[in-house]
């Protein structure tokens, strides 16, 4: 079952939710463990997960909560399994706990959050309100998640294969940050078939018992003199060097004044925006991170360094737009619309706050 | 003192058992009569004499005997405080071939932990419980446990302990029996050679339902911890005969190994 394939192997194109999607690519890219605990608006990845995952020869289980789920994911990472759990806002933030102890003790794994309203219980709409905690490590201690934002359905499915593959990469947890909209939005989607997982992925770390060889330990208590602080410096070269992972769509940036940084469902909106005022002859861009961790801060500096201006729309009350100042700080500030969690925003929306952007100094 | 000096015999002694290989010849970081020395010890042979200890990972968890993998030569992972069951549960779902057990204390595993054990027990997951009970919160410097018997004077209750206002101790080997999943469920104690002779029975039935793919397998051990109890290693002893036995009465509360398994 995993994805819709033709009698000679050749992918067909699927109409399929962004959360189909997920499962579908998280099924190509060679997951073998699911974990989970439902809540909406993820409930899809769950739900087929638990027919799929069986079928594909691996194990789905309904944990007793997030807590649960996301330590379940540890001790399958621990195990060098390909493993996923999937949630939103508020079982991403019960998850915080194993996902520092994940990192402190370098396993890999993924999370899927369909970001939905918060603080609190907020609601099930779509909204970005947990860029913050994706991005800036979440849990307690200085650490980052990888985390990738998906626009569309095909790139839900094309993502979740780049996170295993990041996650075993680096030995790091690696977070897919989507939203109600992408989560829910039905779309065409083709799926491929990635290279087969090599036997000896995690073959040097992984616990399988300590036959011919010595013990194997995986932890993230550092007690003896130095040690804790050996491993700070370990993680935060690991960190630097993932800057190399960090990607973004550009659109129409090359003549445009004015840059437009968006991500996930909200960079697609403004696109959609952006093609309006273009239409009217206003020199509008967009750079759609696609990664947010690594930021794809470099490129916004180059375009800064051209002398443009920027305009950081999200679906929250300004949090990406931290990094955008930074990434640009000392040539030019960016502006910033945030569209508030609660609201459905469509492209109209966005063309006032770009027309206002375009006209400031 | 090098190991060899220090397992020389001297002329009017003989060796009356041989060390698990499994068992890292080590001084330990325990203090003076702990019980999780014991504990370990029951594990290794345990592991030994099942011929699976290459085939076994280890789950540590948060409390004094969190470094138990400096004294276990198997591979291990550690968990967050209380989730050791759900860890092992994902461990054990990505090999479903692995001896896959947990080693928890009594904070860990009846007060943060306990929505974790009581899910992975009746989902019946293929894993092994030890359960280390000794009235208090060890690492952390002797406060109340939800095993804390009434009466019982720690730094955080320091009237002792109150039924009225703290509920009174919670018994896991009963609770953990009600359970679907459970394939085995019994309370040993490690005060005497007479119940640790009978506690390693039961931990060797808690792994051999593991792998004979039973169930769930669950050994609580009553446990002493002079520090945190303020006596010497006898006292706590016999506090555990006294105090401790009574109220956690020792015994197997389930066993379905002469029936079917229970999923
Ligand atoms: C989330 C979290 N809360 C609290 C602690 C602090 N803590 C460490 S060990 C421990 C209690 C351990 O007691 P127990 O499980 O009975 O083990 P013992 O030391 O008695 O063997 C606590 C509360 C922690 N490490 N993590
Ligand atoms: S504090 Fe108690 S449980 Fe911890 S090592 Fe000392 S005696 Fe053992
Ligand atoms: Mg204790």
């Amino acid at each position: 079952m995993p994805h819709n394939t033709t009698d000679t192997g050749t992918p067909e194109r699927i109409f399929i939710k962004g959360n189909e999607a997920i499962a579908h690519g998280a099924l190509a890219a060679g997951c073998r463990c699911y974990f989970g605990y439902p809540i909406t608006p993820q409930n899809d990845i769950p739900e087929m997960m638990s027919y799929a995952l069986p079928d594909a020869g691996g194990e789905f289980v309904q944990a007793e909560s997030e807590v649960a789920s996301a330590n379940m994911l540890l001790g399958a990472a621990a195990a060098g399994i390909r493993a996923l759990t999937s949630s939103s806002s508020p079982g991403i933030s019960l998850m915080q706990e194993a996902i520092s102890y994940m990192a402190g003790s370098e396993l890999p794994g993924v999370i899927v959050n369909m970001n939905r309203g918060g603080p609190g219980l907020g609601d099930i709409g779509p909204s970005q309100g947990d860029y913050f905690q994706s991005v800036k490590g979440g849990g307690h201690g200085d650490y980052k998640l990888l985390v990738l934002a998906p626009a569309t359905c095909q790139e839900c499915y094309d993502m979740m294969v780049q996170a295993f593959d990041l996650a075993f990469k680096y030995r790091n947890p690696v977070m897919v940050l989507g939203d109600a909209i992408v989560g829910q939005m039905k779309e065409p989607v083709t799926p491929w078939k990635p290279a087969a997982v090599p036997a000896t992925e995690a073959a040097d770390w992984r616990l399988e018992g300590a036959k011919g060889r010595k013990p194997r330990l995986l932890k993230s208590l550092f007690l003896e003199d130095g040690a804790l602080a050996g491993q700070n410096r370990h993680l935060q070269a690991k960190y630097a060097a993932m800057q190399a992972e960090a990607k973004a769509e550009s659109f129409l940036t090359e003549d445009a004044e004015l840059i437009v940084v968006a991500y996930g469902s909200i960079g697609r909106i403004a696109k959609s925006a952006i093609r309006k005022l273009r239409a009217q002859g206003h020199k509008v861009g967009l750079v759609r991170p696609q990664t947010l961790f690594p930021f794809p801060g470099p490129l916004l500096r180059g375009l800064a360094e051209q002398g443009k201006r920027f305009l950081t729309i999200e679906h929250n009350c300004g949090q990406m737009v931290e990094d955008v100042r930074l990434s640009i700080r000392g040539i030019v500030d960016s502006a910033f619309y945030g569209h508030m969690p609660g609201e459905m925003p469509g492209s109209d929306d966005f063309l006032a706050p770009i027309l206002d952007a375009m006209g400031g100094k | 003192m090098q190991a060899d000096e220090r397992l020389a015999l001297a002329d009017d002694e003989q060796m009356a058992f041989e060390v698990p290989d499994v068992l890292v010849d080590r001084a330990t970081h325990y203090c003076p009569g702990c019980h999780h020395g014991i504990a370990h010890r029951l594990v290794a042979e345990v592991l030994e004499e099942m011929g699976v200890v290459d085939d076994t990972i280890c789950v540590a968890s948060i409390g004094c005997s969190v470094f138990i993998y400096n004294y276990l030569a198997v591979d291990s992972v550690e968990a967050p405080h209380g989730r050791a069951p759900a860890v092992a549960t994902g461990v054990k779902r990505g090999r479903t071939d692995k001896i896959v057990f947990t080693y928890q204390g009594d904070g860990d595993l009846a007060s943060i932990g306990l929505a974790e054990v009581m899910h992975a027990a009746n989902r019946g997951e293929r894993i092994t419980i030890v359960f280390v009970n000794n009235t208090v919160y060890g690492m952390t410097g002797g406060q109340m446990a939800p095993t804390t018997l009434i009466g019982q004077k720690t730094t955080t209750c320091p009237g002792g302990r109150c039924r009225d206002r703290e509920g009174m101790p919670i018994r896991m080997a009963e609770i953990i029996a009600g359970l679907g999943g459970v394939a085995y469920s019994a309370r040993a104690s490690l005060d005497s050679v007479k119940n640790i002779r009978a506690a390693k029975k039961a931990v060797r039935k808690a792994f051999d339902v593991q792998q004979q793919g039973l169930g769930f397998g669950f050994v609580e051990l009553l446990s002493g911890c002079p520090t945190n109890w303020r006596m010497d290693a006898v006292k706590a002893n016999t506090r555990i005969r006294e105090e401790m036995i009574p109220y956690f009465p020792l015994g197997v509360y389930k066993d379905v190994t002469e029936g079917e398994g229970v999923c």
